[in-house]
């Protein structure tokens, strides 16, 4: 009754092509902006914030690299996490070595790094497919992370291997609290969903989904393949890269390399199969679901089971009931949890009247 | 909105038994809150449900036994991190503020998650025990007040392994001429070793081998052929989980002699020998404590702790394992430190400050050893302002086929060498993180 | 030269331990087009199970015959729970379920037989030959050759039964075509249910081999991420290619961390054979004996 664009009509073409036709959607956007950037860091208490909402937000981030590379421009990869640390790994080279260097350009410069190597590693995406390109792209996941541990240059010789963040100050603000860090996340997050929903609106995005739909039909109607496919790499590896810097910056403060493991990899892909594949909503979906599932489990174990099953016990099940609710969603809606807030679109179009 | 939620059913629970709720907030007033950030599952199960078991029924026993610590009963939670850091991080802001006075003391044993909260425990005022693993430099008290990474590093492990190679070389100027290999995990956990063992190559001039060995470490083809190659008279092991059964096979297969091995305390459990069979009989493992239930702590959980049916541990044989009492030794240490707070501030439950200065003041001698049935379990220690080690002194074990036998005397640190190293690191720490180290002198 | 020689024989023996794990991964891809990535945890549940059963002094080969009904029992309710509600997904959901009950195999394994580490002995000694040894020099672990002729004989019994029966037949047309044998009445649910079987039994041998090598523990798990590479170099539906395919990758790898890895350092087998197989796939985009396909528009 409320949703519906009865009544708006469309005047221009400016009008036509604008992120949110229609009105209620353009309200609703706004309205999770002033939540998410004033409500929430007033009302939330820190434990929500620090643990839950900015590692939301970073792989979020990180999950919305991926289904641009994945989602949008069908290519496979299972290397994430490792262009997370060369985000962080070198936006804290850039931040040591380079004298008064602000620190948003030392994210963006990780991004950059991380575009690069992504770059690279995306070069045999021209001749295999498919999961033949999955596992190939294991070979960056494990070629950064031993690099990353065996020279010790990236770590500034620190005997450890690993890094301490520096302090992010921007014109002399201190981000010290972690409602100052959430803001800044958020920011950043918000600022490339934004340009990311845009560039999959655009001629770029359209030249990806259809290379994703059929390769050699693209190539057939002229694009570029080696061009689109690259460029879905490297600003794929931009994003995870400037959300491992985030990682690094906003988060955890020191960080090893081991940490941006093949685990943390399969996370975020399953932040966007769950989610929703080629969808930017989904990422954000997605990354709530897997980052809250396993703690909302682990709460609810340890609240109800205690002494009851033996810890043992209680930990496997939680594993066990992780991996059977995937395997539950994957059954009940294939195309991920995007798709169902779709489909509650449309059921409210016609809501109260469906017939 | 958890809490929210918590609140609410806190207020009905309130509402309808208010007459038990008055008594459940008197005995939470006189509780001691200890998070524990445990892991049960995947590739690290075995060392976590050994370790927090053992630790767990420590703390079991002096609730059963003594009613708690001078009539403050200790409280426990468990967090599951899987090893993982993010988790970790969850699980510490989780039971940040739990208890009446929130969570005593953290201690993850993961390196991964010690680097992920050690800025925020010196910010929450929540003390953090590394016991064996963790930031080495962080010894340094003076940098790192909140950090304590007891008993022993891995930097002054390495000392005492070359001082125990050289023992059984007949002295260590017979060290001279030799060739130590050192196997490690390749990632920063295995690099620990690699400074200070080229130093001491200096020192003692023997030549230093260092053989990387990716992480699982299931397949130590390659490095062994260069052992085979290379012929060292000993080879140091400082592996994780598969690496070790792995290592030990792998040096039966090359006919390299197990008696020449010493491996680090992380390659020093039954888990890492019995897999190995009999490959594994007459290596050797470093270790801050011993296998064996023979002393009267531990029979005192059996006593106190199994025959009430109260145990942790599904499976009762792993009491006296390398890794259970290894949990008694975190379990001991905790409550001691909480002790040695009490009579400072009083019979009441601690705050994170309180049990720092707890820590910091923990004086376990060879007296309070006896008194605790620990004599010869683990070494005695003393924690000082400057010092957060405390002992350094680690002791090796022989594994006989069957279990842990002695095969030496709690060996001191080389720590005219290693505190030197602790310090610089510590400093280089401070400058990059503009701390000014603390003047001990001063500390009361 | 002797030197050489022993790397070499090591690598090629150790690749054959690759490819045991790399077989049951092809056995289901080319039945079913799923890229099983629980294949490392069914490699480790078996192993788990049958030394849990035999702690409980069952003799061995009835031990044998328990883990491989209750690997055919697992193989069965993944295909009625998991696979026949997701018929007709894209391969990358089928992936990601697949990651989903590694997490379901996992803990149900270390809920079930507890996080303990356990040894396991096949009365085969993991030693030197002695007369090549003596004779060459060479050393050559009597166990690994054992396990080189576990790997021929596994490979042989799967060529006769995919060649020679019924139900072998069926499995060759259903990966030929699903929809071509289902329409000539091949039952394509039972021939997955055999297939899971198969690959259980094949996860079950390599789960006693590797476990007697480096015991029985979580870390079975990892043994998938040595086969991965070893599959895209063979081609994911060949099982000549796995055999194939891990000998290459086990014996340059060893040849590669010997020779090549002082010079940066040491430890590249985590990744050398990803980026050597990789470096393969630019010549051969389908692997060493995968099926070419042509696309079409």
């Amino acid at each position: 009754m409320f949703y519906r664009e009865a009544g708006q009509f469309k005047t221009s073409y400016v009008a036509d092509q604008q992120i949110f036709p229609i009105a209620q959607d353009r309200i609703g956007m706004l309205l999770i902006l002033v939540l998410a950037f004033l409500v929430v860091p007033a009302v939330f208490s820190e434990y929500w914030i620090k643990a839950i909402l900015i590692p939301f937000l970073i792989f979020s981030l990180a999950a919305l690299g991926l289904n641009i590379l994945t989602g949008y421009a069908g290519q496979l990869s299972l290397g994430s996490a490792a262009f997370m640390a060369v985000g962080a790994f070198a936006s804290y080279n850039f931040m040591l070595r380079i004298d008064g260097l602000p620190i948003l350009v030392a994210f963006v410069f990780g991004g950059l790094s991380a575009a690069a190597i992504g770059i690279a590693f995306g070069l045999p995406s021209l001749r295999i497919k498919g999961f033949y390109l999955a596992v190939a792209t294991l070979a960056a996941q494990f070629f950064i992370v031993w690099a990353l541990t065996k020279f010790g240059w990236f770590s500034n010789y620190s005997s450890s291997g690993v890094i301490t963040a520096q302090e992010i100050q921007i014109f002399g603000f201190r981000f010290l609290s972690p409602e100052s860090k959430y803001l800044l996340v958020l920011t950043i997050v918000a600022l490339l969903a934004l340009a990311a929903k845009n560039m999959v609106r655009s001629s770029v995005g359209r030249a990806w989904m259809a290379v994703r739909d059929m390769d050699v039909a693209a190539e057939v109607i002229g694009i570029r393949i080696m061009h689109t496919k690259l460029l879905a790499f490297a600003v794929s590896s931009f994003y995870c890269g400037v959300a491992g810097a985030l990682y690094a910056y906003a988060y955890i403060g020191t960080v090893e390399p081991e940490g941006f493991n093949l685990d943390l990899s399969f996370k975020i892909l399953f932040m966007i199969i769950i989610g929703g594949v080629g969808s930017i909503v989904g990422a954000f979906l997605g990354a709530a679901f897997i980052v809250l599932l396993p703690i909302a489990l682990d709460v609810m174990v340890q609240e109800w089971l205690h002494g009851i099953l033996p810890p043992s016990i209680s930990s496997n099940l939680q594993l066990i009931v992780f991996g059977g609710l995937i395997i539950f969603f994957l059954i009940v809606e294939p195309h991920g949890l995007a798709r169902l807030w779709q489909i509650a679109k449309e059921k409210l179009r016609l809501w109260p009247f469906p017939h | 909105m958890m809490k929210m939620s918590k609140t609410l059913t806190h207020t009905l629970i309130a509402a309808g038994l208010l007459g038990s709720v008055a008594a459940d907030a008197l005995a939470q007033a006189n509780e001691q809150f200890i998070g524990l950030p445990s892991y049960r599952v995947g590739a690290y199960a075995a060392g976590g449900s050994g370790i927090y078991g053992g630790w767990i029924d420590y703390m079991s026993l002096v609730n059963e036994r003594d009613g708690g610590i001078n009539g403050v009963k200790l409280t426990w939670e468990e967090c599951e991190t899987e090893y993982n850091n993010a988790r970790g991080v969850e699980c510490y802001e989780r039971m940040k503020k739990k208890g009446s006075t929130g969570n005593t003391v953290f201690q993850p044993l993961s390196t991964g998650i010690t680097y992920s909260v050690l800025d925020k425990v010196a910010a929450d005022k929540i003390p953090m025990v590394t016991i064996g693993y963790g930031r080495t430099d962080a010894a340094d008290g003076r940098v790192f007040p909140w950090v304590f990474p007891m008993i022993t590093t891995y930097w002054s492990q390495a000392t005492t392994m070359v001082k125990y190679i050289g023992s059984k070389e007949g002295g260590p100027d017979k060290l001279k001429g030799k060739k130590i290999a050192y196997l490690y995990h390749d990632s920063a956990f295995g690099k620990e070793g690699i400074a200070v063992l080229e130093k001491q190559a200096q020192k003692y001039g023997f030549t230093f081998v260092p053989l990387a060995v990716a992480h699982p470490g299931n397949e130590q083809q390659s490095q062994w052929l260069k052992i085979r190659q290379e012929k060292p008279d000993w080879v140091i092991l400082w592996g994780w989980g598969v690496m070790n059964p792995t290592a030990l096979k792998a040096a039966a297969k090359t006919g390299f002699p197990r008696e020449k091995m010493v491996g680090v305390w992380w390659s020093g459990a039954e888990e890492d020998t019995i897999p190995a069979g009999d490959a594994a009989k007459g290596y050797t493992a470093a270790g801050f404590n011993v296998a064996g239930q023979n002393f009267p702590v531990v029979k005192a959980i059996q006593d106190k702790v199994y025959k009430a049916n109260k145990g942790n541990m599904e499976d009762k044989s792993r009491v006296g394992s390398i890794y259970y009492n290894r949990g008694v030794v975190h379990g001991i240490i905790t409550v001691e430190a909480i002790r040695t707070a009490q009579a400072k501030f009083g019979k009441k439950p601690l705050s994170g400050e309180e049990m720092r200065w707890g820590l910091e003041h923990l004086n376990i001698d060879a007296k309070r050893l006896k008194e605790l049935g620990a004599e010869g379990f683990m070494p005695d220690m003393k924690i000082t302002c400057s010092d957060h080690e405390g002992s350094g002194k680690v002791k090796y074990q022989q594994w006989d086929g069957r279990q842990w036998k002695s095969a030496s005397d709690w060996i001191d640190a080389d720590s005219e060498m290693v505190r030197p190293m602790i310090e610089e690191s510590a400093a280089k720490y401070a400058k990059e993180k503009n701390i000014t180290p603390r003047d001990c002198s001063k500390e009361g | 030269m002797q030197f050489f020689l022993e790397v070499l024989i090591g690598g090629l023996l150790s690749g054959v331990m690759y490819s045991f794990v790399a077989l049951g991964f092809v056995l289901i891809y080319k039945a079913s087009g799923v890229f099983n990535f629980a294949q490392g945890a069914m490699v480790f549940a078996a192993a788990l199970t049958f030394v849990g059963i035999l702690e409980h002094g069952v003799p061995f080969w009835l031990a044998f015959v328990l883990a491989f009904g209750v690997m055919v029992l697992l193989g069965a309710l993944t295909e009625r729970i998991v696979l026949r509600p997701l018929v007709n997904q894209p391969p990358i959901t089928l992936f990601m379920a697949t990651i989903g009950l590694t997490y379901v195999i996992e803990g149900l394994a270390q809920g079930v037989w507890g996080a303990s580490v356990r040894g396991l002995e096949l009365g085969i000694q993991d030693e030197p030959i002695e007369w090549l040894m003596d004779a060459a020099n060479i050393g050559v672990s009597k166990f690994d050759l054992f396990g080189s002729g576990v790997a021929a004989l596994l490979v042989a019994l799967l060529a006769l039964f995919f060649q020679h029966t019924r139900i072998g037949r069926a499995l060759r047309a259903v990966a030929d075509d699903h929809q071509a044998a289902l329409s000539i009445g091949i039952p394509l649910q039972n021939i997955w249910r055999i297939v899971w079987a198969v690959a259980g039994f094949v996860a079950l041998v390599a789960g006693l081999i590797w476990g007697a090598r480096n015991g029985v523990s979580f870390s079975l798990t990892f043994t998938a991420l040595k086969a991965l590479p070893v599959l895209i170099l063979g081609g994911f539906t060949s099982i000549p290619g796995a055999i194939v395919g891990g000998l290459i990758i086990g014996s340059t790898e060893k040849l590669a961390e010997v020779y090549l890895g002082e010079y940066v350092g040491g430890g590249i087998d985590s990744w050398f054979p990803y980026v050597m197989a990789l470096a393969f796939l630019l010549i051969r985009p389908e692997g060493l004996f995968g099926e070419k396909h042509i696309d079409r528009v």
